[in-house]
């Protein structure tokens, strides 16, 4: 773990391949934290006529997290962004995750997850996604390593600091406004 | 339904034996690996003529790795079926294990990490007679068909023997599995029963589907994945490092309960936070009837970090039916005697743990909660007593007011050698005996009758 001083933000530059040296996971290389935590960037086209079956989903997730707001306690997300996008050459889909967890490590918790709330319905209008996604967990593994694009660039204001650790500075921030709220 | 007159009993049964022996073999004609096995195919048991009758004096198990399917004549397509990580075997994915350092391939003893490894034999006694009977029949069939024998290892049980426990002293075989459809409830605590395709091919899993499985059927049906691994256990710097740690007998027993979770007896420290409980050690109705979250989810009593907790986190993992594993093997090595100081030999334990996705639940098991030193957030620690050390990692035993936090723990056990193993079913090891073609001439002589 890298021991870094939170006050001080810090930029990181990543070389083409992710990775500054090569780690074998148990999928393959092993993308780096970095001063922005742990960062999971997908693209991939979406399948002709989906593009409302996609944007719809985004309201089936808020309902889902309002429901359950721990269902995707797995994932030790800090931010997810979804985004549709066209540059001329069709419409894309990008899954960006921010989390403080190695994603080779806990890759089948991730899939389980996205089976559970059905996350992989959104995957299944993406072109690429094995169809036989259910019982091939291999295929859904090279699906999200051939679609995932790493950064080159991260940065952070507060860096290396989990969300762990941001909660548990605010929780502290609370109970010690409520200690001199007792002491007026 | 588990077709229990296919499996072999091995990941079944739980047999009474003191005694073992592992026979690692080459073959170096197909001729020969067939011959060899043809001869001792009739001596594997299946979980329900072992199952059904514990009087037999010696079990013996039959298992391959993927070079070893590859000499016995299996053709490259359905080789390739095989998953990648059993392909390629454990020595080459040593590091995604964490197997670094003193535990990397390179120091491996016994010819294990040498693709001329094709096959292992296990054989379970009763006791060390009937072992030492069955090494010199065993020998002659060796010599007979014309393999080769790498090397192997004699494990007997260590006193006191009422009780299975490793050589530090601890409790062993306190957490198994309960396979559905295979007879045994769940001890209180242990979860539901897990579906039979987490440990079986061409069964159910927990998602409720059958993999696709490796070709043909008739050669991965009912069979497992096995990983094999040698762990050497030093005593002597275990012993020390208690004595360090502890100024009194009782310190440094809780100080030994925190690394493991769990007393030596086996009492769960959850339940029994300040002393041992030799009862509820032994009481299989209770040692495993707790949670995490719920009940210790600071690690007050059992420090997030200590053994047991990492190799089964409960209620605080996730995914976690899908993670289990059936555990087999035993100690290796002379017991060391409470009073007798180290004596240099070699001792510890050689086991398997049986599943049917080695990348999924075995290595996952190794590369993160064993060796990830920042599983649970934890930052610089890995599993005290099974994961690779140098001195640079810690332990942290959560208290009130503030935490002890042991600095540079050392290694207590070293990884000697290992290896990916595929055990097939009654019905597969006959395939492989008849060689694929002349099954295959068959089926295909069958297809040509009934047309």
């Amino acid at each position: 773990m890298t021991v870094a001083d939170w006050s001080k933000p810090a930029a990181k530059a990543i070389p083409k391949e992710g990775y500054f040296e090569l780690a074998q996971g148990r999928f393959g290389p092993v993308f780096p934290r970095t001063p922005a935590c742990y960062g999971f960037t997908v693209i991939a086209k979406v399948k002709p006529g989906k593009e409302q079956v996609v944007r719809e989903y985004g309201a089936t997730i808020e309902k889902a997290v309002a429901a359950d707001p721990g269902v995707l306690a797995p994932l030790k997300l800090h931010y997810l962004r979804w985004v549709l996008f066209d540059v001329g050459s069709g419409l894309h889909f990008m899954y960006q995750g921010i989390f403080d967890t190695d994603f080779d490590k806990y890759l089948e918790d991730a899939i389980a997850l996205f089976n559970a709330t059905g996350l992989t319905t959104v995957f299944m209008n993406l072109e690429g996604w094995p169809e036989d996604w259910r019982t091939n967990l291999q295929a859904v593994i090279k699906f999200f390593r051939d679609h995932q694009r790493p950064s080159f660039l991260e940065y952070g204001e507060y860096p290396y600091v989990s969300a762990t650790d941001i909660k548990k500075a605010l929780r502290l921030k609370a109970a010690f406004g409520a200690v001199l709220d007792e002491m007026q | 339904m588990l077709d229990l007159d296919d499996i072999q009993h091995f990941l079944l049964t739980r047999t009474p034996a003191l005694a073992a022996r592992y026979e690692f073999l080459s073959f170096p004609a197909v001729d020969r690996g067939r011959a060899w096995l043809k001869g001792i195919l009739e001596r594997v048991g299946t979980a329900r003529a072992v199952g059904g009758s514990l009087l037999d004096a010696r079990w013996v198990s039959v298992a391959f790795t993927w070079n070893g399917l590859k000499t016995l004549g299996v053709d490259q397509p359905s080789l390739a079926t095989f998953p990648p990580e059993f392909q390629q075997g454990m020595a080459p994915r040593a590091a995604v294990l964490g197997l670094t350092g003193k535990n990397a391939p390179e120091h491996w003893v016994g010819d294990l990490a040498s693709p001329d490894l094709h096959a292992i034999v296990i054989l379970f006694a009763r006791d060390v007679p009937e072992r030492e009977r069955c090494k010199t029949e065993h020998q002659r069939h060796v010599t007979e068909s014309g393999v080769r024998v790498l090397s192997s290892l004699d494990l007997e049980a260590i006193p006191p023997l009422e009780y299975a426990h490793e050589h530090f002293g601890y409790r062993d075989r306190l957490s198994q599995p309960a396979v559905e459809g295979a007879g045994a409830e769940p001890t209180p605590g242990s979860g539901p029963p897990i579906k039979p395709g987490e440990f079986f091919l061409g069964y159910p899993d927990e998602m409720g589907l059958v993999p696709p499985p490796p070709q043909p059927e008739v050669l991965s049906r009912n069979g497992s994945f096995l990983a094999y691994f040698r762990m050497q256990e030093h005593v002597g710097v275990f012993r020390d490092f208690l004595a360090q740690q502890g100024k009194t007998p009782e310190e440094q027993e809780l100080v030994a309960a925190k690394l493991m979770g769990r007393w030596r007896s086996g009492a769960p420290l959850v339940l029994a936070p300040e002393r041992e409980d030799p009862a509820l050690g032994a009481d299989m109705q209770r040692n495993n009837d707790f949670d995490y979250a719920k009940m210790d989810p600071h690690g007050y009593a059992c420090p997030v970090g200590s053994h047991v907790r990492r190799m089964n986190p409960r209620d605080t993992g996730e995914n976690m039916q899908r993670r289990k594993m059936i555990r087999r093997g035993g100690t290796y090595g002379p017991h060391l005697p409470d009073d007798a100081p180290e004596d240099g030999h070699e001792r510890g334990i050689a086991a398997f743990v049986g599943c049917a996705s080695l990348v999924r639940q075995f290595e996952f098991t190794m590369n993160v909660w064993a060796n990830d030193p920042d599983f649970m957030s934890l930052g610089n620690e890995r599993d005290p007593i099974i994961g690779t050390h140098d001195g640079s990692y810690d332990m942290t035993i959560p208290r009130r007011p503030i935490r002890k936090k042991i600095q540079g723990l050392p290694a207590f056990t070293t990884v000697r050698g290992g290896a990916y193993f595929f055990l097939p079913g009654i019905r597969a090891l006959k395939f492989l005996a008849d060689g694929p073609s002349a099954s295959a001439r068959t089926t295909a002589a069958a297809s040509a009758r009934t047309s």
